[in-house]
């Protein structure tokens, strides 16, 4: 039983090790001066402090795809969250064949590799002469951000006692007050599920970005990348920012997970 | 209660729009020529074209091999965060889904770097490398999570019974646990096929996939091309889809957090 | 006038269907001011449908809802003075108990001293003064009940409606709230409308009983008229443990059943005339005196229940009787029985056979129960409307689907001493009554065969007058 254990626990290592090798890697070599990866030139935090003097070449490039990145995210995953927690509750109510069409339309965007989501997208916003920028790049985000959202608000409306809506009409609120009062509270840890995981899908994309973003020269930092290792070299201050990024999503979620694995620990 | 139902109204519009008729649109310019003629020319072109047919081929093999490994690796790890005997640590499951939230273009370029450093050429090995290690968590995660929400007394049962550990796994646990690993083949067989970015670092452009074609045809605006590619790749999804057996999507990645 | 002033809600004719369900039929009632009204039946049976339109979650599709002299089906459930005690509680589970209760007063925007005053009232008067503080979802069941009534009655509602609220407790903590929730009503005097399908939680608590099934009013009455004097089968079956035989009235004050003649003391029912009969189990006598005897029967099984015993006997004239009584009665043993003319109850008869409008389409062919069936149609033309009767005990019930003229599903089972009355509720919705020795199940699914020679078709009755 021993071994069968250490065994188990290596092979989880081993596997860590591989899946954290690159990400290691890049945070490793966020600390020191060298332009390629892959080269050390003795510890230093040089680059930390080019990326945050803004003390670089193309500095405002790396910048603004910085921003804008954050920008449709918040925009994005904020009207995905809206749109999908609205929709969640109409397709609960819904039955039938109207429920599995919509579950079968809601389930498209999930289905569907980015680059056919990109390509048909770009299509669209020719076909409607629609000129492309912020808004279409942002548009295409919701459409495969929000089923996720649906996904993720779902379970909630199956947990929820189906009388709380009622309960609040019976004791003298208006429908709207008893979906701020009620609703919405009962169904917030879905909608704060989605709503982060719509972020960072957004955060992540590239492919649909790339093909909906136009030709104002807008850039987000998946293309600004994609772009910058095309043309050669990659911006050594790439390597702190994602190391950055990293420690931020790795405290994010060991904190929402760890919180979420002592409130079951309370209930049970 | 019919008021509430009517609340799907505003995402059903937005998902005609924004999913439906563009998949139409695809449909449309993959069936015109440039100065919107109805042709079937793009179709014809793609299966006479040499290049095209041994891209997809490539590109099909790399995804199978691609979702074989992934799944070979990605079930024994799935397997062992799920049993309570062997771990018990919430935060090793985050270490193995995180990933999935780093960006994977600079995931990829250090992999290629790492490769680089280890002397190690760019071709079919480093991509199929590569690419296991960049969709892995997107197998692991469905699989574990069908594993973890399997009632452990349906083992107990067939252990009462006189199945042996081994018989246990495959005749109780394993295909009770199918559903994850089809999810998982889903979340990882397509997006491998389409990928362009991904495989052109790792192979330093040496191999490219289909998605690529793809790309390319829609930048030097063949759209109309690049559109009946699409379509070919529509079709496939649609043809996995139904082999998969519909849409268990719901459940799976109900909860990536 | 001064009657009038006392009804606080009434329904006129209310029907409601959901999709072709047809869940309501023409139900009409009067609660007066005070009172604790009991809508009593299985599940189903449009009990909590009532009270949902009375609450203002959703509308009747025919008749009226009024309350205190006002029409009031089109207004919404938030303006409605009076308040619901869910099915399960519907606590708010983002808010603990305070808020909870509180959360009436805070929507009328009450100053919070007087809300805090309310509450904490409240609160004792359900004997949950020192919970305001916790979380709702770590109370127990029975105290969540509490303060589910806490928050349904801060609003001073004039009628409380309480949906089952008790069908999730168990069986001890359920008679420790029936006491409770008696006390409650009798010291604020408001109306309480409740819900149940438990008999007994009924006839405990409540001032009126209305007795629904499929949609329809069965009766109205006191728990002790509810009890005594069921006005039909259903109504008696449901209330109790009771024994329902077919009977014969002879003449006024004489009726005849288990094949022996009884004094009683219904009249009116005419002579010669076929009826239903109810006996309590615990309205059977033993008797050691041969004088008193009006009839033998042997104990064939005997068990004890607590208080009482519960036998089985066979009659002389092989009939099965249940019999509760305080002392035991050897198996086997043989028994002299009575019953006081008191205890029998008379209820007429809902039918005599199976009735349906048929039409005939052709020779030795008839439509009736959405389906064709073979039967003699001589005297008939072909097109002619026609009354087909088929007796209780001449339809078939088949396990198989096969050779059967149509389908159905097992409905309710009465048992009349030596034979089950079944009633089928055929594929399209349609009642079919059938007399059987075989064992069914509530819920099973059968075929049924009719033979053509137990069809008989007559004229249907001329004018407006309708078939009995």
């Amino acid at each position: 039983m021993k071994g069968k254990k250490i065994i188990a626990k290596a092979y989880l290592w081993l596997v860590l090790l591989v899946l954290y090798a690159p990400i290691a890697f890049i945070v490793i070599f966020s600390f020191t001066e060298a332009k390629s990866l892959g080269n050390w030139t003795g510890i230093s935090t040089q680059l930390y402090q080019n990326l945050f003097n803004g003390s670089m070449q193309n500095a405002s490039g790396l910048m603004s795809a910085v921003k804008n990145t954050l920008l449709i995210a918040l925009a994005a995953s904020t009207m995905a969250t809206l749109l999908g927690t609205v929709a969640a509750i109409g397709i609960y109510h819904l039955h039938g064949r109207k429920r599995g069409v919509m579950t079968f339309l809601n389930n498209i965007p999930m289905i569907n590799p980015d680059i056919i989501t990109g390509v048909s997208l770009f299509l669209l916003f020719v076909f409607l002469g629609i000129s492309q920028g912020y808004l279409t790049v942002i548009l295409a985000h919701i459409t495969f951000c929000t089923p996720y959202v649906v996904l993720n608000v779902m379970p909630k409306l199956r947990q929820m006692n189906p009388n709380i809506y009622e309960a609040a009409l019976d004791l003298g609120a208006t429908p709207s007050q008893a979906l701020r009062k009620v609703l919405v509270p009962a169904l917030r840890p879905g909608m704060i599920s989605g709503f982060i995981l719509a972020f960072t899908m957004s955060l992540d994309d590239f492919a649909v970005t790339f093909f909906t973003r136009g030709t104002i020269g807008l850039d987000t930092l998946s293309t600004y990348i994609y772009a910058d290792a095309r043309k050669g070299g990659l911006t050594p201050e790439l390597k702190p920012l994602m190391s950055i990024i990293f420690l931020i999503i790795l405290v994010v979620l060991l904190a929402i997970n760890i919180r979420q694995s002592k409130q079951q620990q309370t209930k049970s | 209660m019919n008021k509430r139902s009517s609340w799907a109204l505003p995402y059903f519009i937005f998902l005609v729009l924004f999913v439906v008729l563009p998949l139409l649109l695809i449909v449309m310019y993959a069936l015109q020529d440039g100065s919107g003629h109805f042709t079937l020319r793009n179709i014809t072109k793609f299966f006479s074209d040499k290049d095209a047919l041994s891209t997809f081929a490539l590109s099909i093999e790399v995804a199978i091999e691609n979702t074989l490994l992934c799944v070979l690796i990605g079930y024994p790890a799935a397997y062992i965060l799920a049993d309570n005997k062997l771990n018990r640590s919430a935060v090793t499951v985050v270490l193995f889904i995180l990933p999935m939230w780093i960006n994977a273009l600079m995931r990829t370029l250090a992999t290629a770097e790492l490769f680089n450093m280890a002397g190690i050429p760019l071709g079919k090995g480093t991509l199929l490398f590569g690419m296991c290690y960049d969709y892995l968590p997107f197998m692991i995660y469905p699989i574990y999570n069908q594993l973890k929400k399997m009632d452990p007394s349906y083992a107990e049962a067939a252990q009462d019974l006189g199945a042996t550990p081994v018989q246990v796994f495959r005749k109780v646990t394993l295909p009770l646990s199918m559903p994850g690993v089809w999810s998982g083949v889903m979340m990882v067989f397509m997006p491998t096929v389409s990928t362009f970015a991904i495989s052109e670092f790792l192979t330093n452009n040496k191999i490219k996939l289909f998605g690529t074609i793809i790309q390319e045809n829609i930048n030097n605006s063949m759209w109309n091309y690049g559109a009946a590619l699409s379509l070919i790749m529509l079709v496939i999804i649609g043809i996995t889809t139904f082999l998969q057996g519909g849409d268990q999507q719901e459940e799976v990645s109900g909860g990536l957090i | 006038m001064a009657e009038k002033d006392d009804i606080i809600i009434s329904l006129d004719h209310i029907s409601k269907s959901f999709g072709d369900k047809k869940v309501l039929d023409d139900i009409s009632l009067s609660i007066k001011r005070g009172e604790f009204v009991t809508f009593l039946g299985p599940s189903g049976c449009g009990k909590t449908t009532t009270l949902r339109l009375i609450a203002g979650f959703g509308k009747p599709d025919e008749g009226t809802v009024t309350m205190e002299g006002k029409v009031i089906n089109d207004i919404p459930p938030y303006q409605r003075k009076l308040n619901t005690v869910f099915q399960r509680y519907a606590l708010f589970p983002h808010l603990d108990v305070y808020d909870n209760v509180a959360f009436g007063l805070k929507l009328q925007k009450v100053p919070e001293a007087e809300i805090e005053k309310r509450v904490k009232k409240v609160l004792k008067l359900v004997s949950m003064s020192d919970y305001e503080d916790r979380d709702v979802e770590s109370l127990s069941g029975g105290q969540q009940q509490r303060v589910a009534i806490a928050r349904a009655l801060i609003n001073q509602p004039r009628v409380l409606l309480l949906d089952e609220p008790l069908a999730a407790l168990d069986l001890k903590m359920r008679k420790d709230m029936q006491i409770e929730l008696k006390e409650m009503h009798k010291k604020l005097g408001i109306t309480f409308i409740y819900v149940t399908h438990d008999q007994e939680e009924a006839l405990t608590l409540s001032d009126t009983i209305v007795v629904m099934n499929e949609g329809k009013i069965q009766q109205i009455g006191t728990p002790t008229d509810i009890y005594n004097e069921p006005v039909n089968a259903f109504v008696a079956d449901f209330i109790g443990e009771s024994n329902i035989l077919k009977g014969r009235m002879i003449r006024d004050r004489r009726v005849a059943f288990i094949k022996h003649e009884f004094d009683c003391v219904d009249e009116g029912f005419g002579e010669d005339v076929k009826v239903d009969v109810v006996v309590r189990p615990e309205d059977i006598y033993f008797t050691n005196d041969p004088a008193k005897c009006q009839f033998k029967a042997k104990v064939n099984s005997c068990t004890f229940k607590g208080v009482h015993y519960e036998m089985w006997v066979d009659t002389d004239t092989g009939y099965e009787l249940m019999i509760q009584d305080y002392d035991p009665y050897e198996v086997g043993s043989e028994v002299m029985l009575y019953i006081d003319p008191d205890d029998i109850q008379v209820m007429k008869k809902e039918r005599l056979a199976n009735t349906y409008a048929a039409k005939v389409v052709g020779e030795g062919k008839a439509e009736f129960l959405g389906t064709e069936f073979n039967c003699d149609t001589t005297g008939f033309a072909e097109g002619d409307e026609a009354v087909a009767t088929i007796r209780f005990e001449n339809v078939e019930l088949l396990d198989y689907e096969k050779e059967a003229d149509l389908t159905g599903n097992v409905v309710f089972i009465l048992y009349m001493g030596n034979h089950y009355h079944l009633t089928i509720k055929t594929d399209n919705g349609e009642n079919i009554w059938v007399d059987t020795n075989d064992i069914w199940d509530k819920g099973d699914f059968v075929g049924i065969k009719i033979l053509p020679e137990n069809i008989e078709l007559t004229k249907p009755a001329t004018g407006n007058e309708q078939k009995v």
